[in-house]
């Protein structure tokens, strides 16, 4: 970053910060989620996305269907055990760094669906870090989780990861889930 | 044509087959022959009228004898009027003739039915489940199978998402105790520990 630079040709204007906050940065600042959109809660996501809730001031407005692509796994819905599968694998396929919200009462504890076909909660099978309440959760309650887990990845050592033998995964639920309310509109600061 | 004229022709036609005719709310129902199936449904649906098959279910009378029924409800809209055929099944042979090949419609309803109850359709194109996957070894629409669900392994152990378990059932949404808190102040998950949930079956009698 700093060999080469030539003050005479490129300018004057010089940040000098450590590279694990530029890169937090960078990531916090340019989620990409993969939209598992499973039931009813995927209309709110959808919400998130359009133009009155806006997600892309967060920088998260690039929804990739190719899990290739993605850091930010939301399950939105009611994953049952058939898809529980499906999810896991496209869960696998994402690169490290990467982070999950359960977004909705089924995807974090199987909501109303007390029943022999349902998953109850996503987090028996993915390292969920922030669980989102409420049915379905408000688009304001979904940029709240995803503004917790900019938190959190403001906060993380993102170059120790890389030091270690590789493997250790970065986000993955390693300190604990974060709650969300999702029943009302948080206004102003953090729950 | 009326459904009484219907049940008539059918009675003319396939002379012992027919056995018992009932009505609900001005809709006929008949219950007919296991063996003759194919041939009344062929010769409704050809010289009868009935184009559409609406709904075609399973049904577990647990404790009767038999105890499984197929209900058939068929629909004509040249004489519009809805009709229904119902065969009972014995639990010790759960085979029916498939009508996919009358109705095409009832390729995935036979699935479920298949899926749902364990009820085998012969010649059907591909029975396989259609809601639950494949290697399930239960039935789960059956009245002795328990709403919570039973451990069960996933078709993709590799995957990593783990076997399929029970629900907790007690203090969830669809439970109710007598002298229980209402829903609105009860916490869900509160009796997923396994002491837990046995201790409160004793002292509710409830059947979770």
């Amino acid at each position: 970053m700093i060999t080469g630079f030539d003050p005479k040709t490129e300018g004057r204007d010089v940040i000098v910060t450590r590279l694990d906050a530029a890169i937090d940065w960078a990531r916090k600042n340019s989620l990409w989620p993969m939209p598992m959109g499973l039931a009813c809660c995927a209309i709110e996501l959808m919400a998130t996305g359009a133009s009155r809730f806006d997600i892309a001031r967060f920088g998260a407005e690039v929804m990739r269907f190719s899990p290739r692509q993605c850091d930010l796994m939301i399950v939105a819905g009611t994953c049952v055990y058939k898809m529980a599968g499906a999810v896991r694998r496209v869960w696998d396929q994402m690169p490290e760094p990467k982070w999950c919200i359960a977004m909705g009462a089924c995807a974090s504890s199987g909501g109303m669906y007390r029943s022999y076909a349902v998953v109850q909660g996503v987090d028996r099978f993915l390292p969920v870090d922030v669980y989102i309440s409420g049915c379905p959760p408000r688009p304001e309650a979904l940029l709240d989780g995803l503004m917790a887990i900019q938190r959190r990845i403001e906060h993380e050592a993102a170059l120790k990861s890389l030091r270690h033998d590789g493997r250790a995964p970065v986000g993955s639920g390693v300190k604990g889930p974060i709650i969300v309310c999702g029943d009302y509109a948080p206004k102003g600061g953090a729950p | 044509m009326t459904p009484q004229q219907l049940v008539e022709q059918l009675r003319a036609r396939f002379n012992g087959a027919i056995h018992n005719v009932t009505e609900f709310r001005g809709q006929t129902g008949v219950t007919v022959a296991r063996e003759r199936l194919v041939e009344i449904c062929r010769f409704l649906k050809a010289e009868c009228g009935f184009d559409m098959l609406s709904d075609l279910a399973g049904v577990d009378n647990y404790g009767q004898y038999p105890r499984f029924e197929v209900d058939y409800t068929l629909y004509s809209f040249t004489h519009r009027f809805w009709f229904r055929l119902k065969i009972k099944v014995p639990e010790d042979d759960m085979t029916v003739d498939s009508v996919t090949g009358i109705w095409r419609t009832a390729n995935w309803h036979e699935r479920e039915a298949f899926d749902m109850f364990g009820l085998r359709f012969r010649g059907h194109p591909n029975l396989r489940r259609i809601l639950m996957w494949d290697g399930y070894p239960y039935h789960p629409l059956r009245k002795d199978f328990p709403l919570a669900g039973m451990e069960a392994e996933l078709p993709d152990p590799e995957a990593g998402a783990g076997r399929a378990e029970p629900a907790p059932m007690l203090g969830g949404p669809f439970v109710a105790g007598s002298g229980a808190r209402p829903s609105s102040q009860r916490e869900p998950r509160q009796y997923d520990t396994l002491a837990e949930r046995e201790e409160k079956q004793k002292l509710h009698g409830d059947t979770a």
